[in-house]
C-alpha cells in the first residue's frame, strides 16, 4: 500500500473539506451572505490534495482565481479562511482581500490572484528566492487551460527552464476559459498543455485529475526530480479534470447546458473515486468516510460561526498593511 | 568625497548595499555580461557572483518574479532597460507589486526596487525618450523616486533598497554621464524616501522641479538672479509620496509657483502639485500658477520637432518675469 490508514484519512479529510468549504460558500454566495466574486473548487479538489500532499510547508505555492482547495490543501486555517470571505477582521487577509485574493504566507500560500495567469512569474521568482536563501524549497503555480493562453506562461516557463529552477506547473485542464470552451481551432491548435513542455526540455506528466492516487503519483514524480535532480528541474503536472459549476457564483452558464455539466462531474466525482478506491482495496471503510464527511460538516458549521460572530475590520484599517 | 558620474554613483549605492545584505540580488536584460546599457551595473557581477543575473527579453518574468522573490524573502533590485518598457509588464506591476500587500492583508511585504532608465537621449524618438513618472503617482501601493544628481542618486538609491516598500527608481539617461562630488557614506542612509531638498533659497518665486528638470529649474534661477528676481527651487527627489509641506511652506513665502518637468504637461505629476497649492494655499498666491511640460504628443524623431517638446530654462525665464508684470 502506497499510503498508511492515517494518510489515507488525511488526504480524504483535505478533499471533503474543500468540498464543503466550497459548497457552504457557494450557499452563502447565493444567498447574498457574501459579497464579491465567489469561483469554487467544487469537483477539482484531488487535483489541490494530491499536489500539496507532495509539498513541505516551507515550499510555496501560487494560486489561482479559483484558490480556496489549494489554500486550504496547502493547510491553511479554514476559519481565517471563511472569514477572509466575509470580509471580517479576524479573515486570513485581515478582510482586505476576500475570496479572489485569499493567502496564508505562514503555510507557503503565497495568494490568490485576480489576474488570470499571473502566478507563473511569482512561482519562479519564489524558486529563485530559494536558491539564493538556500532554503531548498520549491515552487509550484496551479493554472487553468485558459490561463496557459497568457504570454507571462511562456516567459516563466522559459526561466524556470534556463535557471534550473525547482518549479512545478501543475495545470488543471478543466476545459473551460471562463465561458469559452478550450478547443482545437477555438482558442488553441493544442488542448494537452502538456505538450509544450518539450519546447522548454521539461519533464512533463498527464494524469486524470479526477483521481487522487494518479495525481498524487505524478506529482510526486515531479517533486523527487525538481528537489534533487540534476539540469532541468522544472516539469508540467497536466491534471485532466472537468469544470461542473459556473466559472464564478453568479454564472448562469448560458453557454453550456447546466445540469449535463453537473451530471458528468457526479458520474466521475473524485471524492467518490477515492472512496471506491479504497473500499475496494479494503484499506478503509465506508465509516470511516462517514465519520470524516460528520466532523468536516462541523468544522464548516464553526468556521462559518466564527466568521459571522467576526467584527469587520475598524476604520484605522483602511490605509494600514500599505507602506512602512 | 570624490567625483563620480550619476551611473557610478548608482553602483556604489549597489556594492555597499549587497555587502550589507546576502538577500539582495539583481536581475535584467544585459547586466551581468555589459554591466547594464549605461553601466550603471558595472563590476557588481565580479563582486557578488550568482547575485547579478542576466534575464532573457521577458519583462513580466522580470516584474513578477521580483514580486515572487521579494514575497519568498529576499530583496530583488531589478532593472527595466528603458523606462519606456514598462508597459509591457504593466500587470506586474500595478495588480501585483502594489497590490500584494495590502490585499493580503500584510501577510507579506515586497522589498523590490524597480530600476528605470527614463528621459529623452537625443532622438531616441517615440518609444525610447519617455518621462513616465506620473503613471506611477496614480498607484497606491508603490514609491516612487526620481533623483536629480549623483550624490542624490546613491542616497536615494539606498534608501529604496533598504526600504520595505516596492520602490520604482526612474534614473536620467542624460543624467548618467554627470559627475559631481560624492560622499562616502558606507552603511548610512542619509535620506528618507518622501522628503525634498531646498536647492537654493529665494523669496520671490518658487520652482519645484526633479530629475533633469532640475536643469532647467537651477538654470532658470540663475538667470533670474541677475535680473533681480530671486527663485527658491525646490527638488522634490521623492514624488510618491512627495512633500507637500516643503512645497506649501515655500509658496507661502514667496506667494509665486512655477513648475517644470520634462513628462508630457497633461497628467503630468506638475497637475498634481498645483492643484494641491490651489486647494491648500491658493490664498498666497499673487500670481496664477505656471506649468511646464512636454506639449500632448509623442516624442518626435526630427531633430527640429524634438527641440520643440523639450522645455528650456529660457521658458521659465519668460514665464516668471512675466508674473511680476
Amino acid at each position: 500500500m502506497l499510503f498508511t490508514r492515517q494518510e489515507l484519512l488525511t488526504h480524504y479529510e483535505t478533499m471533503v473539506k474543500i468540498r464543503k468549504f466550497d459548497l457552504e460558500a457557494k450557499r452563502a454566495r447565493e444567498a447574498n451572505e457574501i459579497l464579491g466574486n465567489v469561483h469554487v473548487y467544487v469537483g477539482e479538489e484531488a487535483i489541490a490534495a494530491g499536489v500539496c500532499a507532495n509539498l513541505e510547508r516551507k515550499d510555496c505555492i501560487e494560486s489561482t482565481h479559483r484558490g480556496h482547495g489549494h489554500t486550504i490543501a496547502k493547510g491553511a486555517d479554514i476559519n481565517a479562511m471563511m472569514a477572509e470571505l466575509y470580509g471580517k477582521a479576524t479573515g486570513c487577509c485581515h478582510g482586505k482581500g476576500g475570496s479572489q485574493h485569499i493567502a496564508d504566507f505562514s503555510v507557503g500560500m503565497l495568494g490568490a490572484n485576480g489576474i488570470v495567469g499571473g502566478g507563473y512569474g511569482p512561482a519562479v521568482g519564489a524558486a529563485l528566492a530559494a536558491r539564493i536563501l538556500k532554503t531548498g524549497a520549491i515552487s509550484v503555480v496551479f493554472f487553468g487551460d485558459g490561463a496557459a493562453n497568457r504570454g507571462t506562461f511562456h516567459e516563466a516557463a522559459n526561466i524556470a527552464a534556463a535557471y534550473r529552477l525547482p518549479v512545478i506547473f501543475v495545470c488543471e485542464n478543466n476545459t473551460w476559459a471562463c465561458a469559452t470552451p478550450s478547443e482545437v481551432g477555438h482558442t488553441q491548435s493544442v488542448t494537452e498543455i502538456s505538450r509544450r513542455a518539450i519546447g522548454y526540455d521539461m519533464a512533463s506528466c498527464v494524469v486524470n485529475g479526477n483521481d487522487f492516487f494518479a495525481v498524487y503519483e505524478g506529482m510526486k514524480k515531479l517533486a523527487e526530480r525538481a528537489r534533487g535532480g540534476e539540469g532541468n528541474r522544472c516539469g508540467i503536472l497536466e491534471c485532466q479534470t472537468w469544470r461542473p459549476l459556473g466559472h464564478v457564483i453568479g454564472d448562469t452558464q448560458p453557454y453550456r447546458d447546466a445540469r449535463e455539466a453537473w451530471a458528468r462531474m457526479c458520474a466521475d466525482d473524485c471524492i467518490e473515486n477515492y472512496e471506491r478506491r479504497c473500499i475496494a482495496e479494503g484499506w478503509l471503510e465506508k465509516k470511516d468516510f462517514e465519520e470524516i464527511q460528520d466532523r468536516v460538516e462541523k468544522m464548516i458549521r464553526d468556521a462559518k460561526q466564527f466568521a459571522v460572530d467576526s467584527p469587520y475590520p475598524d476604520a484605522s484599517e483602511l490605509t494600514t498593511d500599505l507602506y512602512d | 568625497m570624490r567625483k563620480l558620474s550619476f551611473s557610478m554613483a548608482t553602483c556604489e549605492a549597489m556594492a555597499e548595499e549587497m555587502a550589507l545584505d546576502d538577500k539582495i540580488f539583481v536581475m535584467g536584460e544585459d547586466l551581468a555580461r555589459q554591466g547594464g546599457i549605461f553601466g550603471q551595473f558595472k563590476g557588481l557581477p565580479e563582486k557578488f557572483p550568482g547575485r547579478v543575473i542576466d534575464t532573457p527579453i521577458s519583462e513580466t518574468f522580470i516584474i513578477g518574479g521580483g514580486v515572487g522573490a521579494a514575497l519568498a524573502g529576499a530583496r530583488p533590485v531589478v532593472d527595466m532597460h528603458f523606462a519606456d518598457f514598462i508597459g509591457v509588464c504593466m500587470d506586474e506591476i500595478f495588480n501585483q507589486m502594489a497590490k500584494v500587500r495590502y490585499m493580503f492583508g500584510g501577510q507579506a511585504k515586497v522589498p523590490l526596487v524597480l530600476r528605470a532608465p527614463d528621459g529623452m537621449t537625443i532622438q531616441g524618438a517615440a518609444q525610447h525618450s519617455q518621462a513616465v513618472e506620473a503613471w506611477f503617482c496614480h498607484i497606491p501601493g508603490i514609491q516612487v523616486v526620481a533623483p536629480s544628481n549623483p550624490e542624490d542618486a546613491k542616497a536615494v538609491l539606498k534608501a529604496a533598497i533598504r526600504s520595505d516598500n516596492p520602490v520604482i527608481y526612474f534614473e536620467n539617461k542624460i543624467l548618467y554621464k554627470e559627475t559631481a562630488m560624492v560622499p562616502e557614506i558606507a552603511d548610512e542612509v542619509p535620506y528618507t524616501i518622501g522628503k525634498a531638498k531646498v536647492r537654493r533659497e529665494g523669496k520671490d518665486v518658487t520652482i519645484v522641479s526633479y530629475s533633469i528638470g532640475m536643469k532647467n529649474a537651477l538654470g532658470a534661477a540663475e538667470r533670474l538672479a541677475k535680473e533681480g528676481i530671486e527663485a527658491e527651487v525646490i527638488d522634490l527627489i521623492s514624488l510618491s509620496p512627495w512633500d507637500k509641506e516643503a512645497v506649501l511652506t515655500s509658496v507661502k513665502k514667496t506667494h509665486r509657483l512655477c513648475i517644470a518637468h520634462e513628462a508630457v504637461k497633461q497628467g503630468g505629476f506638475g497637475a498634481e502639485i498645483a492643484a494641491t497649492v490651489a486647494e491648500e494655499a491658493i490664498e498666497y498666491l499673487d500670481a496664477p500658477i505656471l506649468r511646464y511640460g512636454a506639449p500632448f504628443c509623442p516624442i518626435p524623431f526630427a531633430p527640429t520637432l524634438e527641440k520643440m517638446v523639450r522645455v528650456f530654462p529660457e521658458d521659465l525665464v519668460k514665464g516668471i518675469k512675466g508674473m511680476f508684470e
